[in-house]
């Protein structure tokens, strides 16, 4: 009896032994798996054993196609480069993504080429995650830099520190009003001719606020306030200052200008009474759209598929209106290659990034997300025309790129967002005056830039 | 069959018993222990993104917490959404099981209702909550209105948010409280309760008088699990709000996620773990102190 419960044990502990081992042999077995699917794909002929594996984390915030997507583009770079194969590891969101990129570099293993936010470039430079990559621009020669030159401005920008180009732009969005042509018409106002002035949008918000809908919307959700702030400031500023010195090592919160801008939000809420008050949520904002429940809303450029399908009322997609001048904030992810990495890798992850925004498969991959296309060429294809042809609306995103400028980013870039939401926030939920509001952003953002002056 | 000396069977029966201990004990040094004393080391260190080795620096991490408005109100959000989560769900999860423990027809089906909420995972709750308190168009919103009332967008003001999510917690919560209170009722033996109508007792005095008190150790078992349930929520907290407006309905755990997946303060995070760690640890101990006193069992 008891050797038998002496073996039982025993063959517990084995089989608790064996479950382990299966949990760190799975994402191996996954991988590999991964890696033999593409070999299989680009048609066998090469023994991928001593083809060089690069990883690939990428993160998905949009719908879930994108992911498809980029496994689709991974396994079109495979067939074309046996020499190379890319394994593409979706890591859920971009906060997600940068956790997972620290621990595998912790455990000596980091992805050799990734997708972060734009604005994550100032921490991936201080933290050595990512590196310059200006020696392989040059390396490519005129070819590389008319590469570079490709890219539409409004983007681009977002890629320096301190000079040096560290990341590619990719999922690039930017913000625009969507407004609602029926309820234009229904008041009496022209539906081709959308606000373009914030005198506008409150007299146009005021002939489309009744007891059923409101005529502005903004949403006012940590991780958004600061976006749609970013525009508002920008436009509120004579000579379009941002939020952020270029160097993303100061914050300037509380000029007179973005107190102004700021004011303007509670104005629409408790003067005018044309926005919902409080906060109404990011992902809120499209549904009240689609109801009918909100005349004008400022929403991304990303959101365009889902209202073309979804819209059962003729809609618009404008310029943001602009005041002292026009402009509009940029978002999205870039491409990063990690530091650390081997020469060798360095070159495949160099090689696939521009494959992967190759002139026509970023005009694809424009069309199938709804992000914006990067590169100008891209706005010459066939593609591309066919489709603004289709949804004209698209196109606004791309005329709007000009005036746009970098949505906030500095060193730490995260925490500095919370505090000027919470303090945005304050403001509108009435704990304190613009003013104060902006001052106490200013104080507690100079203050975890601290270490960085 | 050989035999075996007193001394060898006992340090046999030890081995078996390490033996048939070990499989659970290993998980549980592997993810619970270890991981309890790495976030206390942490919590002593400067360790952020990019960052190869945590730097040490002793307390500072508390000191800075410490001094900080933002953690206190943290701190405060996190007792009051416990407090006004815990009684009116143990007084629900009571009130629940009282009605249950009657024999009909309809038993059956009005425990499994009462318990549905339970079993739901607490996103697809928030989801669906976030729809009803949605501002204006949400079904509380419109309830409002229907009544000649305003629509408050309970989630967007800072007095209403964390009442409104309480009053969701205690929608789930209540079915499981229920069904320890059931037990409860279940295990008091019906001569005591013959025995007072006999004397005369009405049913409200019976339920003060001998129900309630005989309750007491499930009381003090149901509020330890509401207490400390109450602190392990933040699933809601990033479906609804993200701990909007200005804070408002930040509660600790969100807090601790927030400054160790969105700042990538790694320190920071693990000494606020460390804080919830102590604080739940607090809650537990009347718990095992005062197990086999002063509590009737029957």
């Amino acid at each position: 009896m008891r050797k038998k419960l002496v073996l039982a044990a025993a063959a517990g502990l084995v089989a608790s032994a064996m479950a382990l081992s299966a949990c760190s042999g799975g994402s191996g077995g996954s991988g590999s798996a991964a890696g033999g699917e593409n070999a299989a794909q680009s048609g066998g002929e090469s023994a991928s054993d001593d083809a060089l594996h690069l990883t690939f984390y990428y993160p998905v915030n949009v719908g879930g196609s994108a992911a498809a997507l980029i496994e689709q583009i991974c396994a079109d770079f495979n067939e074309e480069n046996p020499d190379i194969v890319v394994e593409p590891v979706y890591t859920g969101n971009y906060d997600d993504t940068v956790t997972k990129i620290q621990t595998a570099i912790q455990g000596g293993t980091p992805p050799d080429v990734f997708v972060s936010l734009a604005t994550q470039r100032f921490t991936m430079a201080s933290t050595g995650m990512a590196m310059p990559l200006d020696d392989l621009i040059a390396a490519d020669g005129e070819e590389g830099q008319a590469y570079i030159d490709d890219f539409l401005d409004g983007f681009m920008l977002d890629s320096y520190v301190d000079g040096q180009i560290y990341s590619i732009p990719f999922q690039r969005s930017t913000m625009v009003l969507f407004y609602n042509k029926d309820a234009f018409e229904e008041v009496g106002l022209d539906p081709e001719d959308p606000p373009e002035t914030w005198e506008e949008v409150v007299e146009y918000g005021q002939k489309l606020t009744n007891e059923n809908r409101y005529g502005v919307g903004l949403a006012l959700n940590s991780g958004s306030a600061q976006w749609a702030f970013t525009g508002f400031c920008l436009q509120n500023s004579v000579n379009g200052e941002n939020l952020m010195t270029d160097d993303g090592k100061q914050v300037l919160f509380d000029t007179p200008e973005n107190v102004e801008a700021l004011q303007f939000w509670l104005d629409l809420q408790n003067e005018y009474k044309i926005m919902a008050p409080g906060i109404v949520q990011w992902t809120d904002l499209p549904t009240q759209f689609l109801a009918g429940e909100v005349a004008m809303i400022y929403h991304t450029t990303g959101n365009m598929a889902n209202i073309n399908e979804n819209a059962d009322f003729e809609f618009g997609a404008a310029f943001l209106p602009g005041h002292k001048r026009v402009a509009a904030p940029t978002g999205g992810g870039n491409f990063y290659i990690s530091s650390g990495i081997s020469e060798e890798r360095v070159q495949a992850a160099w090689k696939f990034i521009k494959f992967a925004t190759e002139t026509e498969r970023a005009a694809q991959w424009s069309l199938d997300t709804g992000y914006v296309a990067t590169r100008e060429s891209c706005f010459e294809t066939d593609l591309m025309k066919d489709y603004y042809e289709e949804v004209p609306q698209a196109k606004v995103a791309y005329d709007q790129i000009p005036y746009s400028a970098p949505e906030l980013t500095t060193y730490n870039a995260a925490e500095i967002w919370r505090v000027l939401n919470d303090n945005i926030q304050a403001a509108v939920v009435g704990d304190a005056t613009p003013q104060e509001a902006l001052t106490a952003a200013q104080e507690q953002a100079t203050e975890i830039l601290a270490e960085y002056q | 069959m050989k035999t075996y000396t007193k001394k060898q069977r006992e340090r046999r029966n030890t081995l078996i018993g390490w033996l048939l201990v070990a499989p659970a004990l290993i998980f549980m040094l592997i993810f619970t222990v270890y991981p309890i004393f790495r976030s206390v080391y942490l919590s002593l260190t400067k360790y952020r993104l990019g960052m190869q080795t945590p730097e040490f620096i002793g307390l500072e991490n508390y000191i800075n917490l410490a001094g900080s408005s933002l953690f206190w109100k943290v701190m405060g959000n996190t007792l009051y959404f416990a407090l006004i989560t815990i009684i009116p769900s143990m007084v629900v999860g009571l009130f629940l099981a009282t009605i249950v423990n009657r024999k009909s027809r309809m038993t059956g089906f009005v425990r499994t209702a009462y318990f549905y909420p339970v079993v739901m995972p607490m996103i697809a709750i928030a989801s669906i909550w976030m729809f009803i308190y949605m501002a204006k168009n949400g079904l509380f919103d419109q309830m409002l209105v229907r009544m000649g009332f305003e629509p408050m967008n309970v989630l967007s003001s800072k007095s209403t948010v964390l009442p409104a999510m309480a009053f969701m917690y205690v929608w789930k919560e209540a079915g499981y409280l229920m069904v320890f209170f059931l037990s409860g009722i279940q295990s008091i033996s019906t001569e005591v309760n013959e025995a007072a109508r006999i004397d005369g007792a009405n049913s409200w005095t019976i339920f003060r008088k001998i129900t309630l008190p005989l309750l007491a150790p499930t009381f003090l078992f149901v509020s330890t699990i509401a207490l400390t349930n109450s602190f392990k929520l933040v699933d809601h907290v990033v479906i609804m709000t993200e701990g909007a407006p200005n804070n408002a309905s930040t509660l600790l755990l969100y807090y601790i996620y927030q400054q160790g997946f969105t700042n990538f303060n790694y320190g920071v995070s693990s000494a606020l773990t460390t804080i919830m760690l102590v604080l739940l640890m607090i809650v537990a101990l009347p718990r095992f102190l005062s197990q086999d006193k002063k509590i009737h069992y029957n």
